[in-house]
Formats: structure tokens, sequence, C-alpha cells
């Protein structure tokens, strides 16, 4: 493919020949972009996670009065936004900023600039967001911020006016990302690597990326009508002028169901990666985990309405999204299964990447069990908005995402920084994590089931009720313990891990194919690819996955 | 209260719910045990070992792929059928015609409940008689609520210009506490309520007394405590039947004394807790639309006096 020659940058921009500073503020280097991403989604990670102790601190005992309810508005609004589209979502795409050019032998992103750009709007979102803290108050209307409680009437102060300006930024950004993707994927892979070739973790990202271009352009629709409702008085989700508080939720849904795989897609091409590099075995059926990847995708635009099964939708309605919700449930179970036959007959090496996409493989199972129990729409009716849906999303999210992220984390640092992480210090952060997050959340089930709403700032002494919120509690500043010891494992790992070469695990995708980190225009030259492992081939010239196939 | 509301159902709806949800359970926790078992063994079993050969290198077996995708499809379709009819039994059809016997409206942060065949006023505790399927009409007067009592059945929306109908019934008499569900701002925590569901005799005696109009105080702290009502402008946003005051922003006070508790259930209807949410709303529910009147001790009692006389 000749593109490769063309798509790299004008030499002069190639921010390694800057100094300083400037190097990475005016860097449009795919590599040194991604790590901006991932350094800002780790601080924005600390905030976020600091933000959910003092409110597991409030919810301590029951009757407490250690901040007051509006701060407590502020602090669960302000920690899913963040957690939201200030980690988990930039944070993955970080990754695939990172990766998924080395990862098609590529020298950078089809734009370069483009790319510069999305990183750069989304943290300006965050900045803003975050200014509102200063600025009379942050959001206290819940990361959904549905209305008319979001209006003006309701919430007067500008705390949701930051909001929404902050997440339409990140929105540009998200967008902008996605068709960056998509083009790099499809017009810069390297001679050999066809679509059917490609390694999970592209492909992962270039069906997250058409979910991107699908999904954000309808909450940004969304959030410029409702900043027109607060300063012009549009009364477009207000109903008290005519409008339809549901409308609201109908248009934040249809994005906020696909931006639900969003936040996973990438962490499944994670794990798609992972399991079979340290099982020392190909994806089981690579095919099937491709093409439920798509399912998924194209179910995800389908099942908005599920999070309304509380509204009071017709009996039609609610069965529809009832059953199209259970359907996504089919192509997620067979990555599970694969990924779990990929493990069989394996030699399975239990470095610390290992072990997350392990502990995944549960934990995430348990949280779309857990999902089924919400599709199943009459349930949903006693389940949503409770405690219970806490735990499912939390297992969703962080048992599924983060762990996901944790686990591609340990993975490509050595390719990031050149070093190895500790193991020794990368147990212990897996092993509180993986205690700290089933003592936090698995309780949460139970608190759900035992009536506890979400989103309160105290709850009154029923039975049980302060003993599994203190247990929740004590769970969550164990996670907080284990946040520092992965800090300090990263820092360890720059500081004194050994050197690590080009190909630490005896991978087999293209990344692993230059010096880590790798320079700036990515390889010298990049090995023939002729399948869907091709330094695997280079290794055994005389079993390469083609001839093997083909026999 | 029991430990598990949602698995002690107190009404055919809330058992449908409760049925359909063991049966889930089951299926889900039998699916979570194969997973598992199956992570576990492969993880213990095909572990790395010193000297352990390559590993056979397998890239998938169609077949049983196609065996795994498409059992999911019969467990799923066997949920559709009994969550049909799990539909019909906790959410049925409303007649055409049928008036509903309550309507429900909520409030930040309160409730406000109004039995239109009665004209009864209540705040906060839903009477309703044993042993009959009561439909509610459920409005918002704000923002969007949600009316959940975990043990008699579904949780609904309250949704401003989207009206919503629910059934609950009681199959025993007892009371039964019941929350917002839906985050509505910042006293969201303390807009509580309870059902009581009374045998029909002692229903329609509770009905009759609501529709009393309490007898003027005798006692001088109570006259006092009357006329301060008036004065200090609580008059503005509370009724009491049989006075000035009329107005509907709070709860109706006409009956203030015959309820369990205060203020979407932050405190207790006791004449100490009353006193204390006077002198000082924002210790109790801090934000809620109670103004804070700076009332004198003297005043706070002589306001309790009146109020905890109006059974």
């Amino acid at each position: 493919m000749s593109q490769i020659v063309e798509a790299g940058v004008a030499p002069n921009l190639i921010a390694s020949e800057r100094a300083g500073l400037l190097a990475w503020v005016a860097s449009v280097d795919h590599k040194q972009i991604g790590i901006l991403y991932i350094i800002s989604s780790m601080l924005f990670f600390l905030i976020g996670g600091i933000e959910a102790l003092v409110i597991r601190l409030q919810l301590l005992a029951p009757g407490l009065h250690i901040i007051s309810p509006d701060t407590f508005d502020q602090m669960f609004t302000m920690h899913g936004t963040t957690m939201i589209f200030l980690f988990v979502m930039p944070m993955l795409t970080g990754f695939s900023t990172y990766v998924v050019p080395l990862m098609i032998g590529a020298r950078d992103m089809a734009f370069p600039r483009l790319n510069a750009m999305s990183f750069w709007i989304q943290l300006f979102g965050g900045v803003i967001l975050y200014f509102s803290f200063l600025a009379g108050g942050a959001p206290n209307a819940g990361w959904f911020s549905y209305t008319p409680l979001s209006e003006k009437a309701y919430s007067s102060l500008a705390g949701v006016d930051y909001w929404i300006i902050g997440i339409a930024c990140i929105g540009i950004g998200t967008l902008a990302a996605g068709i960056n993707f998509v083009v790099t994927i499809i017009c810069l892979r390297v001679e050999g690597l066809t679509i059917r070739r490609l390694p999970l973790f592209v492909w992962m990202t270039l069906v997250n990326s058409f979910l991107m271009i699908g999904a954000l352009p309808l909450l940004n629709a969304a959030l410029a009508i409702l900043l027109v409702d607060r300063f012009f008085n549009a009364h477009v989700f207000d109903p008290a002028g005519g409008g339809s508080a549901l409308l609201w939720q109908h248009y934040f849904w249809a994005f906020g169901h696909p931006e639900v795989y969003i936040m996973i897609l990438p962490a499944f091409g994670i794990i798609s990666e992972v399991i079979p590099v340290f099982s020392r075995k190909p994806i089981y059926g690579y095919e099937f985990v491709a093409a439920s990847t798509v399912a998924i995708a194209f179910l995800s635009f389908t099942v908005w309405a599920h999070h309304m099964f509380a509204v009071g939708m017709s009996h039609i309605a609610n069965l529809a999204f009832g059953i199209s919700s259970m359907l996504i449930a089919v192509p997620t179970g067979v990555k599970i299964f694969n990924w779990t036959a990929t493990m069989y007959g394996g030699r399975i090496r239990f470095t610390t990447a290992m072990m997350f996409a392990v502990a995944f493989l549960i934990t995430f199972t348990i949280g779309g069990l857990s999902g089924v129990s919400f599709a199943v729409f009459p349930l949903d009716w006693q389940l949503t908005d409770t405690y219970y849906l806490v735990a499912h999303f939390h297992y969703v999210l962080f048992g599924g995402s983060v762990f996901g992220i944790f686990a591609g984390f340990y993975y490509w640092f050595p390719k990031f920084s050149g070093r190895m992480m500790s193991e020794r210090l990368g147990a212990w952060h897996f092993w509180l994590t993986f205690i700290g997050f089933n003592l936090t959340f698995f309780i949460q089930h139970v608190l759900g089931l035992a009536g506890m709403p979400r989103r309160v700032f105290t709850y009154p002494d029923l039975p049980g009720w302060a003993a599994m919120n203190l247990i929740s509690s004590i769970g969550a500043f164990m996670l907080g313990i284990s946040v520092l010891v992965f800090l300090w494992a990263i820092f360890d790992g720059l500081a004194n891990g050994d050197e690590a070469g080009d190909n630490p695990w005896d991978a087999w995708t293209l990344e692993w194919a230059t010096t880590s980190p790798p320079p700036p225009e990515n390889f010298d030259r990049v090995p023939p690819v002729r399948g869907r492992r091709p330094l695997w081939d280079l290794a055994h010239p005389d079993r390469a996955d083609e001839k093997v196939a083909s026999a | 209260m029991h430990l598990l509301p949602t698995f002690a159902p107190a009404s055919p709806q809330a058992h449908a719910l409760t049925t359909l949800f063991i049966g889930v359970l089951i299926v889900l926790g039998a699916i979570f045990l194969l997973v598992t078992g199956l992570v576990i063994f492969m993880i213990v079993r095909f572990r790395d070992r010193p000297g352990a050969p390559e590993a056979r290198q397998i890239f998938g077996w169609t077949a049983l792929e196609v065996a795994w995708t498409l059992i999911p499809f019969g467990i799923l379709a066997v949920f559709s059928v009994f969550m049909t009819f799990a539909d019909h039994v906790a959410d049925p059809m409303v007649p055409a015609g049928r008036k509903p016997d309550l309507e429900v409206i909520g409030h930040q942060w309160w409730w406000e409940i109004n039995y239109p065949d009665s004209g009864v006023v209540a705040a906060n505790e839903v009477h309703i008689p044993v042993g009959k399927a009561i439909l509610i009409e459920l409005k918002s007067a704000d923002v969007i609520h949600d009316f959940w009592a975990p043990e008699l059945g579904r949780k609904i929306d309250a949704v401003p210009g989207h009206p919503n109908t629910l059934w609950i019934e009681a199959d025993a008499p007892g009371t039964y506490l019941g929350t917002c569900a839906e985050f509505c701002g910042v006293e969201h925590a303390w807009m509580r309520f309870r059902v009581i569901a009374q045998n029909e005799p002692d229903f329609d005696a509770w009905q009759r007394a609501q529709l009393a109009v309490p007898s003027t105080p005798s006692a001088p702290d109570g006259l006092a405590g009357a006329r301060l009502f008036t004065d200090k402008t609580c008059v503005n946003c509370h009724a009491v039947a049989g006075t000035v005051a009329n107005q509907t922003v709070g709860p109706d006070l006409t009956h203030i004394a015959s309820r369990e508790m205060l203020a979407g259930e932050a405190a207790k209807n006791t004449p100490d807790e009353l006193f204390q949410w006077l002198k000082d709303p924002n210790a109790i529910k801090p934000d809620s639309h109670m103004p804070d009147f700076k009332l004198s001790d003297d005043e706070a009692h002589q306001l309790v006096a009146y109020l905890e006389g109006l059974k």
C-alpha cells in the first residue's frame, strides 16, 4: 500500500525534534498523543476516585453529615461524568491512538493534526467541566442530567451549563477520533494485512469508531437543545412550557447505550490480545469474536429505551426493548466462551496483565448476567435506580472496562516506556483491586434488593443497611489503596524497571516488531504479513498460520 | 420491614415479580457457575509448568461455537415468555373508563395523596384497604420522581406532563415502606413514604376521621400556636381545613398529628422532633423548601401544641 509512505507527517512537525514541554504540546505524533491521553485519563481517574471515596465516606453509616446534600449531588454527578467521559473513554482512545498505527504497520494516524485536536479539545472539555467548582458549584443533576431537573427552573446555577459545554467538547473530540481511526484502519494498513487478518484490538477499535460516529452527535444535539432551553427558554424538554421531559431521555440514551459499548469494545479488544499471548495460543474462533462485535454494535443502537422501563411506556414498547436488550447477551456470551476456550490446552503465564484479563472474564460475566435481569423488564421495575443497578454497571464498567484497561496497561507499558513493570507490585495491585472491587460492589446487589435507592446522600437505619454500606465503604477504601499501589508500580517501572527489549512477552502482533519505545517513524522495516500473527510466522516459518490453516 | 422487601411480596403484583426474579436468578446463577467453573478449570489445568510442551495451536471449532451461539437464544426465548406473563400480572391493562382510586402527586420533596371519591387529602402516607387492587394515577408537580413500595409492586416514574397509572394491592394489613426512586434534587433521600394497608372498616374509619374538620384548640398554648400559624405565614404554603389556611404548595396539615413521620420521613412525628423541625428545618432536611422562621422556643412549643392537636 503506497499510502503508507505519504501518510507520514511533514518532517518539521515531528515533535521529537522540538525540545521539552513544547515537544508534547505541539506534537502530532500518535505515540505522544496516545501517552498524553493516558496521562490525562490517569489524572481524571484519580480525581474521580477521590469523588467516589467522598461518596462512600458520607454513606459509611446512616445519618452522617460529613458533606452537605448538595455537595453529595455534585460528587456523584462529577464522579460519573469524570469516569465515563474523562477516564474510561479517553484512556481506551489513548491505547488505540498509540497502538493501532503500530499494529497495522503504519507510520502515524491518517490525520495527525486532527488527532492532536481530538486530544486537546477533550482535555479542554475536562478543564471546563472542573472549572465549574470555581464558578459557583459543580453540576449536580447526575451524569445524565434528566430534564426538567436540569432545566433553569430547578438548576439555576451555572454547573449544568459547564457540564453541557464540557461534555460537548469531549463529544467533538471523540467524534473526530472515531473518524480518524476509521480512515487510518481502512487506508493505512501495511501490505498483506487484510481486514480478515486485523488484530482483534484493531477490529474492535474499528467497530467502536463507527459507534462513536453514530452516537456522539445524538448527545451533542441534545446538549445543544438543553443549552437553548436554559438560556433562551425554548422549553423543548420542559413540560411546564409544553415540552417533553421524556424526549431528553430518548436522545440521551440513544447516545448513552452505544456509549456503554464505546467503553467496553476496546476493552474486549485488549482481552482478545492479552489472553492469547499469555496462553501461548491463537484466539479461539477469530471470526466469531470479530463478528459478534459487529452484532453488538448494531444491537447497541436498538436498545436505548431499556433505560426507561420505569417511565411508563406502552406494553409493546417494553416488550420490544426487553427482547432486543436480551439479544445483546448472545454475542457477548459468545465472546466470553471464546476467550475461555482460548485458554484450553494453553501454557498460561500469570503475568499481571493476564491476571486482570482472567478476572475480567468472571467480573464482566457477573455484570453481563445482572444486565439480563434488567432486560427482563418486569424485573427492571423492581431493580432499576436501586443499588442493584449501581452494582450492575460497576461490574460492567469497573469489572469489565477498567480491568481491561489495567490488563492493557501492564501489557503495553513495556512498549510505551521501554521498561518492565514489577510483577510483584503488579500482583499486589491485582489482588487489592480484585478483592476491594468485589467487596465494594457485590454487596450493593443485596443493598438494592433491600430497597436502597441510588443517589441518596443518607438513608434510614433499616435492617442491614448500615452493615452493608459499611462493608461497601471498606471495600472502596481498599480500592483507593490499590490505586496507590498502581501508581507506585508505574513510577517504579519507569525508574527501576528492567529493559523491555522489542518483544518481552513473545507476542505476535506488529507493535512488538519495533523497538520499545518505537522510533518516531515507528518501523525501520515492517515484517511481511501473511496471517493474523506475523511475528509467530516469522519465528516459525515451517508452521506459519496460513500453512497450518491450509493443511 | 423485611431485610429484602423485593423478596417479601405482599401483593399479587409483587408476587409475580418475585417469582419471575427467582426463576431468572436460578438460570443466571447456573450460567455464572458454568463460566466460573470453566475459567477456574482452565487456569488450574493449563497453567504454565516448567518443562511443559509448547501449546498446541488450536484455531477454533465451528460446531461448538455455533452451539454456544444458539443455546442462549433458547434461554432468552423462555425468559421472554415468562416476562410477558409477569407483565400481565404486575401491570395489567387499565379497563376503559376505570377511574383511579387514588391520585398521587410527587413534589420536591414530598408526596401528595388525593382520594377523588371521598375528597381526603393526605401526605406521605398512603392508606389503602387490603385485598383490593387499587389504581393510582401518578403525576408530578415539578421534576421526575418515582413511586416505589417494593413489597407491593413495581416502581414507576412520576413524570411531569405524562401521567402514569399503577396498580398496588396489599394481601394483609400492615405498613409497607416506600421511597422516591428517581433522583429529583437535593432532598431526594428524604422523599420517602409508607403505605398503610387496613381492613375495610379501619380504612373507612380513617377516611371519616380525615374528612372531619379539627376542632379549634382549647388550651392557651394551642390557641397561641393557631395564631402563630397564621401570623408566621405558614398559611402561605399549607392548608388546615376549617381555617383560612388553604394553600397546597406544601403538605396539607389538617390531620398532621395522625401521621407517623415528618418531612418525607426525615423525622419521627413526635412533639420533640416536630419542635426541632420547626426550630431548624435545615438541621433535619437541609435545603428543603420549608423556611427557617427563626422561631423562639416558646413560639415553637406553641406551634407544636397546635399541630399535635390536629388529629
